[in-house]
């Protein structure tokens, strides 16, 4: 077990060297370190002084271990467009994507996985049908046209709710969150169901998928050779074979739904972590880009790394590493 | 269950032989797809886009493109049911005055040939890649299964914004517009070659260890040639039914990302870029400029999906 | 052969069919056999003839497009094949119980063995936890797996493949069914773990008086353990009589041809004799007698008209050569050629 989660961390740190690499090189060979690093109205003797402290003179290695040191502590330097430290903004920010990401990931698996056993378990019913056919169409819908229509209906000519910002947010400690006001909440309701209806449409289709193969295995045909209820064999064996491996599936969807947040932060002028970084690719704002990149890096090693975990945790087969312990006196 | 199977011994003769043409026609892939109709049609849409966008300069109405065609005072026509409709604009025109369907076939264009390109790169890149993998095996196989593992928990919007972005850092600005689709293709297919790559090793793998390819050693043919004739037969199924779908995919990762305005040029709008450009009209009751567009988007990449669906189902040997 | 007893269960014209888009396809055509409280009875026969679907047909698990379309199936005397489906639960496992060919995938890998056999007990019978939990290391001990009170707890990845099929067994025992279908259950283990799982098989069914289906292909397994056997063909029975009998006197020409191609130590032979031919595809079965086009023995009414289980010396046969209006005595179809042990 042990040795499971060392070679686990020992992966996500070399992943977490190569984003590092890439962004690295994003810093240094494609526009100017030093303007980088100052505010503008740095004066050569300045330059000259960040110029040696960067270790701009110094072999390529240490440069590298240089700028590994400040990417640790959170230093990238100051945003081209805005002329603030990036640490700072990406703190502001992340909140506000971290809150959206959260209600639309809980949305898609709370709606998600119960449709999708309902479509495995009721195949012929014209529900299910109907069901499976409007995932179809949202698995070719795209984020921001979801975005759009919902703005259309709910704020152009309806009404009732907002089409854009955060509403009011309350700050608690270094987080802002917007659940605590009512204006916040409404803001939120839009943006999270969009973002949730990619997700929530895979997670169905998958889990409908995964359940129909394990209805199919030997061992659920043997539970029903043993006279098991269908409530016992449905939902006490199929179920639990079944959200095995959506588990991992579920988990990297987070990953992809903070991406995702890109999207909709643009369509709904959402002030996060994604609204920041189009902004930084627009204007070709390379330190915001360089540190977004690391930060979804981290994120996304993190995520790898509880999801293998869950994974050890509910699959026995992965817990014992012999099989036949002890007691194997004759066949 | 061939119909070209003779009963044993019985005497009787069956019905001679049918050709191949004819086993095509009754085997399962052709039945199921002349049974649902909604794949037919979806096959009929597809086609239709397909041909448009081919035939884009003779099939629209007006070409919005061309400035000197463009009447100011025409623009923000509603559609044509509606009171202020003109029938030359059947579905209205933008804020410059284009016609919204012309602008939407040139769109369609814009987007098929990215999402087409694109998929096609990262096939033939993720085929090459997985048979070298599959064949070489040892690090070079780790290594590029590592690298496939790590780029596959990576968004694909994620690794073409990136793409981009570097892009548009690295290349001086004036190349921008020309280099942006080539860009844009490669951004796409950056994340889509796994899928393939996989699939393809598998298939490669198994086929290494047969003894025709020891033997073609012996006879000085190279064995990748060799193995790529007796692997794609394989593969063939599951490759196009991974392209199909991949195809909806990319067409809807170039619009957003033209939406975002980071895809195609304005010169050459896609769907999504014309998308983008109505929603500012939203708010003040200009909503055929952004819907239109929308629901051609949604149609295409809806047809193909359903497509895509209706192979990966009949190409799955175990649902027959 | 009890003939006095009544029996456990009795299959009476059973046919089933499969409807495919290229046609109906009749896999158990016009069956009927009966077995006796205790009895072992073997159904034998080459992939494809029938018998794990009429097993599967009896327990009611057949699945679409597959269905009972005529006969009737009786358990110790009512009907059961047309029992609602919770009436029919309540049967299986409790009054019947199965046993599949793959012991590492008839066990659900993420529970614990333990679990698995607590629950079938707790669903069939009046116990509660602890009482079910005894029982099932009681059980796990009468297989034969050591330190039951430890390993029940343990998961099927954690055992060897004989005693995942020991697990099995009990699983279908737990709740004392009187009849178990056992389809191949030796076929996907080692030769030398097989002859183990079958002496226990025998020696549990005899301790508890329950009667076993068992289908399989291997003759030899059925020689050690059967009373009666049926051998079937095409979806249909071509014989069927005490095993003995079946083995050294078949009468029907097809159990002739299979017994005189399997092997046996000591022969002097250069090459194994065969039937010519292969089963007919189940969307082709020849007019008459199935296995007319392959048969030795054939004559105009075989390719005509369809026989019935006729006597035959002591067996049942399939064959219009005991057609008891035959004017021409039947020759005797000799002993088979192939000795089996026991």
């Amino acid at each position: 077990m042990l040795a499971f989660i060392l070679r686990r961390l020992v992966q996500g740190v070399i992943v977490m060297l190569v984003v590092g690499f890439i962004a690295f090189s994003l810093f240094n060979f494609v526009g100017d370190p030093v303007s980088l690093m100052l505010p503008p109205e740095a004066t050569q003797a300045d330059r000259e002084q960040m110029r040696s402290i960067l270790g701009l003179d110094k072999p390529f290695y240490q440069q590298f271990l240089t700028f590994l040191g400040n990417a640790v502590q959170g230093n990238f330097g100051i945003s081209l467009r805005l002329g603030r430290p990036v640490s700072t903004l990406l703190v502001e920010r992340l909140p506000a994507t971290l809150e959206l990401a959260i209600t639309a990931a809980l949305i898609a698996l709370v709606v998600g996985i119960p449709i999708g056993v309902y479509t495995a378990l009721r195949r012929d019913s014209w529900v299910s049908r109907a069901l499976l056919t409007t995932s179809l169409v949202g698995v070719s819908l795209p984020n921001f046209l979801i975005g759009i229509f919902l703005i259309l209906i709910f704020a152009v000519w309806l009404g009732v709710l907002p089409s854009f910002g955060r509403g009011d947010t309350t700050a608690i400690g270094p987080w802002t969150t917007g659940l605590l006001t009512a204006s916040g909440a409404k803001a939120l309701v839009l943006p999270a169901i969009t973002l949730s209806f990619f997700p929530l449409t895979l997670i169905m289709r998958l889990v409908r998928a995964e359940m129909l193969e394990v209805l199919r295995t030997d061992y659920i045909k043997f539970a029903r050779a043993r006279g098991l209820s269908n409530r016992a064999v449905h939902f006490g064996h199929a179920l639990k074979n079944t959200l095995v491996p959506v588990i991992t599936i579920a988990g990297l969807q987070l990953g992809g739904i903070i991406a995702f947040a890109i999207i909709t932060e643009q369509v709904f002028q959402w002030p996060g972590m994604g609204l920041l970084f189009i902004q930084a690719v627009q204007f070709a704002d390379i330190p915001v880009m360089a540190a977004y990149l690391c930060l979804i890096g981290l994120i996304f090693v993190v995520i790898n790394l509880v999801v293998d975990l869950l994974y050890y945790l509910v699959d026995p087969r992965l817990r014992v590493e012999r099989s036949g312990a002890g007691g194997g006196g004759g066949h | 269950m061939d119909k070209g199977e003779l009963a044993v011994g019985t005497g009787n003769t069956q019905a001679p032989l049918p050709t191949a043409w004819n086993r095509a026609l009754d085997s399962d892939i052709v039945y199921s797809f002349k049974r649902s109709p909604l794949v037919m049609v979806a096959a009929a849409i597809a086609f239709i886009y397909v041909f448009a966008a081919l035939f884009a300069p003779w099939v629209a109405p007006h070409n919005p493109f061309d400035l000197k065609t463009l009447n100011l005072l025409d623009a923000f026509t509603p559609p044509a049911w509606t009171e202020r409709g003109n029938p030359q604009y059947f579905l209205g025109t933008d804020d410059q005055g284009r016609d919204v369907i012309s602008a939407i076939i040139f769109g369609s264009r814009m987007s098929l040939v990215i999402g087409l390109a694109a998929t096609l790169l990262a096939m033939t890149v993720g085929i090459t890649l997985g048979l070298i993998s599959g064949y070489v095996g040892g690090k070079l196989d780790a290594f590029i299964m590592r690298v496939a593992d790590v780029q596959l928990s990576f968004p694909a919007i994620l690794i073409a914004l990136l793409i981009d972005g570097l892009a548009r850092a690295a290349l001086p600005k004036e190349s921008h517009d020309q280099l942006a689709v080539y860009v844009l293709i490669l951004a796409i297919a950056a994340s889509g070659w796994v899928s393939y790559a996989r699939t393809v090793r598998g298939s490669t793998l198994v086929e290494r260890n047969k003894e025709y390819v020891q033997a073609a050693r012996v006879i000085g043919r190279h064995p990748l040639a060799i193995m790529f004739s007796h692997v794609l037969p394989n593969v063939l199924g599951p490759v196009l039914v991974i392209a199909t779908l991949q195809i909806g995919a990319a067409i809807i990762t170039e619009s957003s990302l033209s939406f975002l305005g980071v895809g195609v040029p304005p010169t050459q709008p896609s769907l999504g870029t014309l998308i983008r450009i109505g929603n500012d009209f939203l708010f003040s009751g200009e909503w055929w400029i952004t819907v239109f567009p929308g629901l051609a988007l949604v149609i295409l990449v809806l047809s193909i999906n359903v497509l895509g669906d209706w192979l990966r189902d009949a190409l799955n040997p175990r649902l027959r | 052969m009890s003939e006095n007893a009544a029996p456990l269960l009795s299959v009476r014209n059973l046919r089933v069919e499969f409807n495919t888009r290229r046609g109906t396809l009749v896999a158990v055509d016009d069956v009927s056999f009966d077995i006796a409280p205790g009895e072992v009875l073997g159904v034998v026969g080459e992939s494809g003839a029938g018998k794990s679907i009429t097993g599967t047909a009896i327990i009611g698990l057949l699945e679409r497009p597959g269905r009972i379309a005529a006969g009737e199936v009786l358990l110790e005397g009512s009907r059961i094949d047309n029992l609602p489906p919770d009436q029919m639960r309540r049967i299986r496992g409790r009054r019947i119980g199965a046993i599949f060919q793959d012991p590492l995938t008839s066990l659900n890998p993420l529970f614990s063995v333990g679990r698995q056999i607590t629950e079938t007990i707790e669903q069939h019978l009046p116990m509660n936890g602890a009482q079910a939990r005894s029982r099932a290391i009681e059980l796990l001990g009468e297989v034969g797996i050591p330190a039951p009170e430890r390993r029940i707890d343990h998961y099927p990845h954690q055992f060897s493949g004989g005693m995942r099929q020991r697990v099995v067994i009990a699983l279908a025992l737990c709740a004392n069914p009187r009849l178990i279908i056992a389809d191949e259950p030796t076929t996907a283990l080692d030769v030398s773990i097989q002859a183990q799982i079958i002496t226990l098989l025998k020696r549990l069914c005899r301790d508890h008086g329950t009667a076993i289906m068992l289908v399989t292909h291997d003759m030899g397994v059925i020689a050690e353990t059967a009373d009666r056997v049926a051998v079937m063909y095409a979806g249909r029975i071509a014989e069927i009589g005490p095993v003995q009998q079946v083995i050294h006197d078949p009468q029907h020409p097809y159990t002739v041809g299979l017994m005189g191609s399997i092997p046996a130590v000591g022969q002097d032979v250069e090459r194994l004799p065969q039937i010519e031919g292969s089963m007919p595809r189940l969307t082709a079965i020849p007019q008459g007698c199935a296995f007319n086009p392959r048969c030795p023995r054939v004559f105009e009414k075989c390719r005509v008209e369809r026989p019935g289980l006729l006597q035959a010396n002591r067996t049942l046969a399939a064959c219009w050569l005991h057609d008891p209006d035959r004017t021409v005595p039947a020759p005797p179809t000799g002993r088979s050629k192939g000795t089996l042990h026991g």
